[in-house]
């Protein structure tokens, strides 16, 4: 039976995380490569990097980050970030991620997933989808919009449309963050990731507002999401990685425990 | 040394890390004498099998591979690997190598998964193996260990050669072959400790093979 998957989420600007992350002896560790080899060894089921570097210099820094941990770590990864090519995806492929996540450039440029599937197979594109509530209206008829750039640009496309999408176009997974709930702890945004999951057939990564295993168990039972991003919730070691996957598993959903 | 079978099918880096970080020797190589010369090979692959065979047909190393296991070189075939070591592909309807007897097919539509929502495709993410035959390849592995996979289709060898089986809606078979010639559609080298112990029992398999034919 296919395991829920739990996946950290590292976000990193010039080669370096850009906060800090704290394991069980208080250990701050800045270095993405470090970080991702104590998740590994914790039970994360995957990792995922965001590079928020701006600069072509940081890029190269990046794409030698996305080397060290290729060789560190014997789980899948994902990087995303300002890929906006498939010279971009090829790079960080190349450089050893299984997977990339493209966001903004998509929504600009749709063919995009048609291009990077047929390059490197759908199995290796992944639809980044900002989703945020405005009420069903005519043009967004599910109620949530896609937003870009962080969040901060509108595009007027409906989420659940634009979902449908990109899975035609090859797509091989979604990882939808809700707006909304981002940042907030207070719980993944349970109706549109459920509406998602159930109108797709590829896999759906919930994302934004873990705050407690309860939030896991919600999206990856209700929600119908296949994986859950965990960020603030595993960095400042309030859950490890191994008390989520045994709460979860005490619900009695599959995981995989060490 | 292991010969890392290179056709330009995308996950060859990723094998050559994992045995690296094992200690294993190892070399990326499509030339035929560095074949021969190694003890063992393994036989990567992500992408599609149409174009997966093209590559191998035009380049010589279908032969090779035919010629090479025929004489009783060990090969392990991983995801694309393993579906193409059998005769036939439902994915871009191509003939593939036939190593071994069987197809490869889709996942049929329709399926429900363990809380009777439909199952998604691709597969994608970490499952269980139910190990249905003794195999050196799995030595010191626990029945909960769990292994990476991500595919849309899966092998459906010919009877007998089964060799472990995977539940997602419905079981299928997630490893076949016979000693010395290994197919996973999982892969090891992206399955944490368990699928590093795979590759290192593979590798034991191949030195204790060079060793007894010397």
């Amino acid at each position: 039976m296919l395991s829920k998957r739990i996946i950290p989420c590292l976000d990193v600007r010039d080669g370096l995380l850009t906060k800090g992350i704290k394991f069980k002896e208080n250990m701050d560790l800045g270095d993405p490569v470090a970080a991702a080899r104590r998740y590994y060894e914790e039970g994360a089921d995957e990792i995922v990097f965001y590079d928020i570097t701006a600069s072509a210099e940081g890029r190269g820094i990046f794409l030698d980050v996305v080397e060290r941990v290729a060789a560190a770590i014997f789980i899948p990864f994902s990087v995303g970030g300002g890929l906006s090519s498939v010279a971009h995806m090829r790079d960080v492929l190349l450089a050893g991620a299984e997977k990339v996540s493209v966001n903004s450039a998509a929504v600009r440029d749709p063919s995009l997933i048609t291009k990077g599937a047929e390059a490197f197979g759908s199995q290796a594109i992944v639809l980044g989808l900002d989703a945020k509530r405005v009420g069903p209206s005519e043009s967004i008829p599910s109620g949530y919009e896609v937003v870009i750039n962080g969040g901060r640009v509108p595009t007027g496309l409906d989420a659940l449309a634009w979902a449908l999408k990109a899975e035609r176009l090859g797509a091989g997974e979604i990882c939808l963050n809700s707006i909304d709930a981002d940042g907030t702890q207070d719980g993944y945004e349970l109706t549109v990731t459920k509406m998602i999951s159930q109108n797709v057939r590829i896999p759906v990564i919930a994302s934004g507002g873990a705050g407690n295993p309860g939030h896991l168990y919600e999206a990856l039972s209700e929600g119908q999401a296949s994986a859950a991003l965990v960020a603030s919730i595993v960095h400042y070691n309030q859950y490890p990685i191994k008390d989520l996957k045994e709460f979860l598993s005490s619900k009695g959903l599959p995981v995989r425990l060490p | 040394m292991l010969a890392i079978i290179d056709y330009k099918a995308g996950n060859q880096t990723s094998v050559k890390r994992a045995l690296d970080h094992l200690g294993i020797p190892s070399a990326i190589t499509s030339d035929r004498r560095v074949l021969e010369n190694s003890i063992g090979l393994i036989f990567p692959g992500v992408g599609a099998a149409g174009q997966a065979m093209g590559v191998l047909d035009s380049s010589g190393l279908s032969d090779s591979m035919r010629a090479l296991t025929g004489a009783g070189k060990p090969m392990l075939g991983i995801c694309l690997g393993c579906q193409i070591m059998l005769e036939r592909s439902e994915e871009n309807d191509a003939q593939t190598l036939g190593l071994l007897p069987g197809e490869t097919v889709a996942f049929p539509p329709n399926l429900n998964d363990f809380d009777g929502r439909p199952i998604r495709v691709p597969h994608m993410g970490w499952n269980t193996v139910r190990f249905i035959k003794r195999s050196p390849l799995w030595e010191n592995l626990k029945p909960t260990d769990q292994f990476y996979f991500v595919h849309s289709f899966y092998p459906n060898p010919a009877p007998g050669l089964a060799l472990g089986l995977t539940w997602h809606g419905q079981d299928f078979c997630s490893v076949y072959g016979r000693e010395g010639l290994w197919a996973l559609q999982f892969h090891p080298e992206k399955s944490g400790a368990p699928g590093l112990t795979i590759l290192e029992n593979y590798y034991r398999h191949c030195r204790e093979r060079a060793a007894r034919s010397r």
